[in-house]
């Protein structure tokens, strides 16, 4: 038996083995723990050999997966022990038993820092292993630049350098600026010129994560990468130790090709020769071979090579040739190639073009989902969820049921997921789409969600050709003995709308189908009954005449359900009994319902929101693209502009909303006259299915056409027209005879630097806001108070957002009582930069005249910025990388109202920029910066400098930087409307200089600023 | 946000036992167990001749048995499945080549061997050192730093400086 050198640790080892249960395992361990407690307590006499001895058994028990909580400073300390053992001992335990998180790692920076910068090769190793396993920010921030120094260090030798390598790597996950520096890409274009392929392996993976990142700084090594692979793929210069039986290092060839696949594309005609010329080899030289080792090696260069193939979108005759292979390869017996070959396949469906060939390989892979490995079978079943469309919707969701029996559990809700959306979206004809729905519920009826079902019965509803059919079949189902509770469900619903349909087949009497139904009803739960209880209700409606049997049946199914201490089934059963006495105006309150109005499948939506795993997720995503079946229109495509949608033969039809939904129709009445990009959706939301199916009876008539509602466009009148909005536009220039008290431009601009205040009044009204902001959203609400002791009417709030604002308007109510306040609240989301403003064009009617006001909402730039201050060290570098347009832009500005440096830093803090002193050696200089957020961006550092003057405060000169070029255009224009016009409300408050006017004379000469003076 | 092609290590033997972890992006402690016993009733219950990988929380497994000892590596669900199967062959070969024929109790009993060898092979969750031959080399040379101190230790100057301090 080996032992460890420790001899304390080895019996240690030893009684754990020797332990019989589990419990004496805890005891065995309990006073271990105990004992190192208190050694390490009497600090006294603890040798560096027993300090090592115990951090080492408690490494251990953390493996057992005991909670080791103290001794980790112990563990620690070692590390700036003097000697090798001690020191050894530090690093690996500290690395295992901690995570980057914990803040005994703080107190070690210093100790690992002159580890790395001293002299001791093993120590630099060392230190530089810990912290590639476990550095965190503050390792990064701290250490980054000695790493890097190391890796292109000329007197360093490889092992510290490829430690170095991926130490940096580790830094850059954690701050990737630290590593983003100057002149690096340069530096990492040289190192992929190294000899020693240790070295080079681990700069590649550096490589990886940097492209990964950005590519753009360092397309000059793109052309390296190919070089590193022609040297492997034609054996040039491999030591013998780097290959791995007889191929050249196929870890470092799946790492280049890796990196290859982060940039767009290859544009030299002759690097992508060569690149091509090394990929052919590789597809066309890889056999299998006995040797499992050398063929796993082998196959991973392979499929890495498949995936760049892709990536590069080759010509054609190469696709196909990689669809042969991958066809190859899920024939094979070898399980992992098998598995790789599906998942691959999946991959290739995103290629235009060869879903034909992968088509022709659908037998193979519907055997592959009788596979006895899940996870094979799991590849299999995406990719045929992700080959479907009409073409072979039938076979596969056939393949799909049929297979839904023999699945194992783990797979049968994803499954019948799969199933019902494929059914749903690639329907060729809508009985077969029931009857798969129908055949799924039986199936597999506990993993049908309740979704599944309310989609067919919304289907049937909307659809009275199918009508018949779909309660033929409920019947049918009803015969079995056993059957699901969501199949009761969902045929007692359809037998209690439809059933009459039938009347005329045998074992369809109303009495029968009564009786079919509520023999199920001692083996349902309180969540069916109700339903069942409606299915009564409407039975007995539909028996004219009546039959009083069953009305004395089903009246005492009432009577007795009328004490149940369910509240849903006891209110159904009071109702329906008192209702189904009323003779023949039951027909009038029990109709049919109404058909359901068109929405996005809550299946799909849910399949979409769902995070399911990746691949999982693309293969949704591929269906999103994809053309759906003619038969079910699934998703709400209402244009934005509101043109109604042309209703398809067999889509849902959509109905006026119910009476009670006055305003939300009245929305839509509006957006649909206006002709403009109004975001409200009059469309209730999708989540309430459930509501609908068993809410309320509706009492309503039969679906009318898709316009109409002649109130909705009521509101209208008076309004002028709205064919030209443009998003800024004239205020306050109406022949309104009422006038706005104060200055509706300067309550503009104090909101857009605050977030609470008023932004318009008249003698009738007043319009307050208060908004909060948060990231790329915001949340604003309007506050509409009547200030007469008359009601206002025809109150109609519309917002007029420009293309970047997203903006959902809830309801405003018609009319606003006397002396009352309501509140409208609005939600923002920032699409991407832009400082065009939202406009609420907002009118009301005070006796017989028609008030209309256009406002700006201050929804502006500046409120999707978060002050951020940043240092010196993260500012230049920042600065500097930015270099020119259109990242950088720079700009002399002239007319410029006057301002002090105290009034331009309160004015840039108050528009969230965060001035930072001291940054500039000028002190007529002033440096600021702020993040940026909006939903197509990733949140974007803004660096903003301006020189100014000190002779002509007229003039300055402005450089803004961001990462992004349309950001760094607006916000530019942003700031230079904010100094050219500044208003009196929010210049600071101290010294009030003269000339306040909101635009001098100056400004006009400015474009930017003429704009401003418009406004 | 960013790519790691091993977010841990983890040896487990045919009972569950656990012979050695490692983790590339933090986890806590609580984790930590919730893994290896996720994992565990995953792996070992899977039969032979089966792929090797195993689809798990949105990543992957990958795994192989070598006797009674399971060397499971976690991956991104997009990365490269053989790659990293063949990295765990070249760690077992280099443990095999170090412990001379390695057994499951030769890693029990010097699990911390076990550690330095892996730290010689991956950092970062990335692939180090693919010279089989260089990483024996590089281990000697620590073994070889580790008995100098211990000999300078144990040398009578040593024992007398230590005993009169």
């Amino acid at each position: 038996m080996a032992l460890s050198g420790m001899r304390g640790l080895s019996v240690f080892i030893s009684d754990i083995r020797n332990c019989q249960n589990k419990e004496q395992e805890r005891l065995r361990v309990d006073k271990e723990l105990g004992n190192i407690r208190t050694r390490f307590k009497s600090e006294k006499g603890l040798t560096h050999y027993e300090k090592k001895k115990y951090v080492w058994k408690m490494l251990y028990i953390h493996m057992l997966g005991y909670d080791v909580d103290f001794g980790h400073m112990e563990a620690v300390s070692l590390i700036s022990a003097p000697k090798y053992p001690e020191k050894q001992v530090g690093y690996i335990v500290t690395s295992s038993l901690l995570n980057e998180n914990h803040d005994f790692l703080r107190l070690a920076i210093n100790t690992v820092r002159n580890d790395i910068i001293g002299r001791n090769e093993t120590f630099q190793c060392l230190a530089l292993t810990m912290v590639g396993n476990i550095g965190g920010r503050e390792f990064a921030e701290s250490l980054a630049p000695d790493v890097q120094k190391l890796l292109i260090s000329s007197s360093c030798r490889p092992l510290v350098r490829k430690k170095a390598a991926l130490c940096l790597l580790r830094l850059y996950r954690k701050n990737p600026d630290v590593v983003n520096i100057d002149g690096w890409a340069d530096r990492m274009a040289q190192l992929l010129d190294e000899r020693d392929l240790g070295v080079l392996t681990s700069s590649t993976s550096l490589l990886v994560a940097l492209v990964s990142n950005n590519h753009e700084a360092y397309w000059s090594c793109l052309p390296k990468c190919v070089k590193i692979l022609e040297r492997l793929a034609r054996n040039q210069d491999i030591p013998q130790e780097y290959t791995y039986y007889g191929i050249p290092s196929p870890w470092l060839q799946v790492k280049a090709m890796r990196a290859l696949q982060y940039f767009p594309t290859i544009e030299d005609p002759n690097v992508r020769r060569s690149l091509f010329e090394v990929l052919q080899r590789i597809l066309m030289g890889t056999d299998v071979v006995k040797n499992v080792n050398k063929n796993n090696a082998s196959h991973a260069v392979l499929f890495e090579a498949l995936a760049l193939v892709m990536h590069l979108d080759a010509e054609k005759e190469m696709m196909s040739q990689c669809v042969a292979l991958l066809g190859k390869f899920i024939a094979v017996r070898e399980p992992n190639i098998r598995y790789l070959g599906l998942e691959n396949m999946s991959r290739m469906l995103m290629v235009t073009d060869v879903q034909d060939i992968i088509k022709r390989h659908q037998a193979q892979i519907i055997t592959s989902l009788k596979d006895p490995d899940i996870s094979i079978r799991r590849r299999a079943l995406d990719l045929l969820y992700g080959m479907c469309d009409v073409s072979n919707a039938k076979d596969i969701v056939e393949e799909l049921l049929q297979y839904l029996s023999a699945a194992d559990f783990a797979m049968r809700e994803e499954l019948s997921l799969k199933a019902a959306i494929l059914a749903e979206k690639f329907a060729p004809d809508l009985s077969w789409y029931v009857d798969v729905i129908l055949q799924l519920i039986d199936k597999a009826g506990d993993f049908v969600s309740d979704d599944i079902w309310f989609r067919v019965v919304q289907f049937v509803t909307n659809n009275e050709d199918l009508q018949p059919y779909a309660a033929a079949k409920a019947r049918e189902y009803l015969d079995k003995p056993a059957i699901h509770e969501t199949m009761v469900k969902v045929s007692a619903y359809l037998l209690g709308e439809y059933s009459h349909l039938l009347v005329r087949r045998p074992g369809c009497s109303p009495k029968e189908i009564f009786s079919v139904i509520h023999e199920k009803l001692p083996t349902v739960s309180t969540t069916t009954i109700p339903i069942l209880l409606s299915t009564y209700a409407k039975i007995l409606m539909h028996t004219q005449p009546a039959d009083p049997e069953l009305q004395k049946i089903v009246w005492a199914i009432f009577s007795k359900y009328e004490s149940c201490i369910d509240v849903e089934i006891q209110q159904r059963a009071v109702e329906y009994f008192a209702l189904s006495r009323k003779g023949a105006a039951l027909m009038d309150i029990l109709a049919e319902m109404p058909k359901f109005p068109e929405r996005q499948s809550a299946l799909l939506k849910k399949a979409e929101d769902a995070e399911i795993d990746s691949a999982e997720q693309s293969a949704i995503k591929l269906r999103a693209q994809q053309q759906t079946s003619n038969a079910l229109v699934v998703t709400d495509q209402r244009p934005a502009n509101g043109t109604p949608q042309i209703v398809g033969e067999l889509s849902l039809v959509k109905i006026p909303s119910m009476s009670d939904d006055q305003h939300t129709s009245a929305d839509q009445g509006l957006s649909q006259a206006n002709g403009t990009l109004t975001t409200v959706d009059p469309q209730p939301a999708s989540g309430d299915l459930l509501g609908d199916l068993l809410g309320p009876l509706a009492i309503e008539g039969p679906p009318g056409a898709v316009q109409s509602e002649p109130n909705a466009v009521s509101g209208l009148e008076g309004v002028p027209s709205s064919a030209d909005y443009a998003a800024i536009v004239p205020v306050g220039e109406q022949t309104n005879t009422v006038q706005p008290i104060g200055n509706i431009n300067e309550r503009f601009y104090a909101l857009c630097l605050k977030d609470s205040g008023v932004l318009y009044e008249d003698p009738n009204i007043q319009i307050g806001i208060k908004a909060e902001w948060r990231a790329h959203q915001g949340r604003l609400v309007l506050f509409l108070g009547n200030k007469n002791t008359s009601p206002l009417v025809s109150v109609q709030a519309l917002i007029l957002p420009p293309v970047h604002l997203k903006i959902e308007i809830s309801l405003v109510p018609e009319t606003i009582p006397p002396r009352a306040q309501v509140q409208c609240p609005l939600e923002l989301m920032n699409l991407h930069p832009s400082r065009d403003v939202a406009v609420l064009d907002f009118s009301y009617k005070f006796g017989t005249n028609m008030v209309n006001v256009k406002l700006r909402l201050p929804a502006v730039l500046n409120k999707f910025l978060q002050p951020i201050s940043v240092s010196a060290e993260e500012f230049f570098p920042q600065w500097r990388s930015l270099s020119g347009p259109p990242l950088k832009l720079q700009e002399v500005v002239r007319g410029v109202r006057p301002l002090s440096l105290i009034e331009m830093t309160n004015l840039f803090n108050s528009l969230r920029l965060t001035v930072c002193l001291g940054l500039d050696p000028n002190p007529n200089n002033l440096v600021a910066s702020t993040t940026f957020y909006s939903e197509s961006t990733r949140p974007m550092l803004c660096l903003i400098r301006i020189e100014t003057d000190p002779a002509d405060l007229t003039q300055l000169r402005m450089t803004v930087a961001s990462g992004d070029p349309t950001l760094t255009i607006e916000l530019k224009e942003f700031i230079k409307e904010q100094l050219v016009s500044i208003p009196t409300a929010s210049r600071p408050p101290a010294p009030a200089p003269p000339a306040a006017q909101p635009t001098t004379p100056a400004a006009l000469t400015d474009p930017g600023a003429l704009l401003a003076g418009l406004l | 946000m960013f790519y790691i092609m091993i977010q841990f290590v983890l040896l487990i033997s045919r009972q569950g036992k656990v012979r050695l972890t490692k983790w590339y992006s933090p986890y806590t402690q609580k984790e930590r167990s919730k893994v290896i016993r996720e994992l565990s009733g995953v792996i070992l219950t899977r039969g032979p001749k089966l792929c090797n990988f195993v689809e798990w929380r949105g990543q992957k497994v990958v795994y192989k048995r070598y006797a009674s000892l399971y060397f499971c590596m976690c991956t991104d669900q997009d990365d490269n499945e053989l790659e990293v199967l063949e990295i765990i062959h070249h760690f077992v070969e280099i443990l095999d080549r170090y412990f001379g024929s390695v057994c499951e109790l030769d890693l029990i009993f010097n699990f911390h061997k076990a550690y330095y060898v892996l730290d010689e092979i991956l950092i970062a969750g990335e692939l180090q050192e693919s010279s089989k031959k260089t990483v024996a080399r590089l281990i000697a040379a620590q073994d070889s730093l580790v008995e100098t101190a211990k000999e300078q230790a144990s040398s009578i100057s040593n024992i007398i400086a230590q005993a009169t301090k």
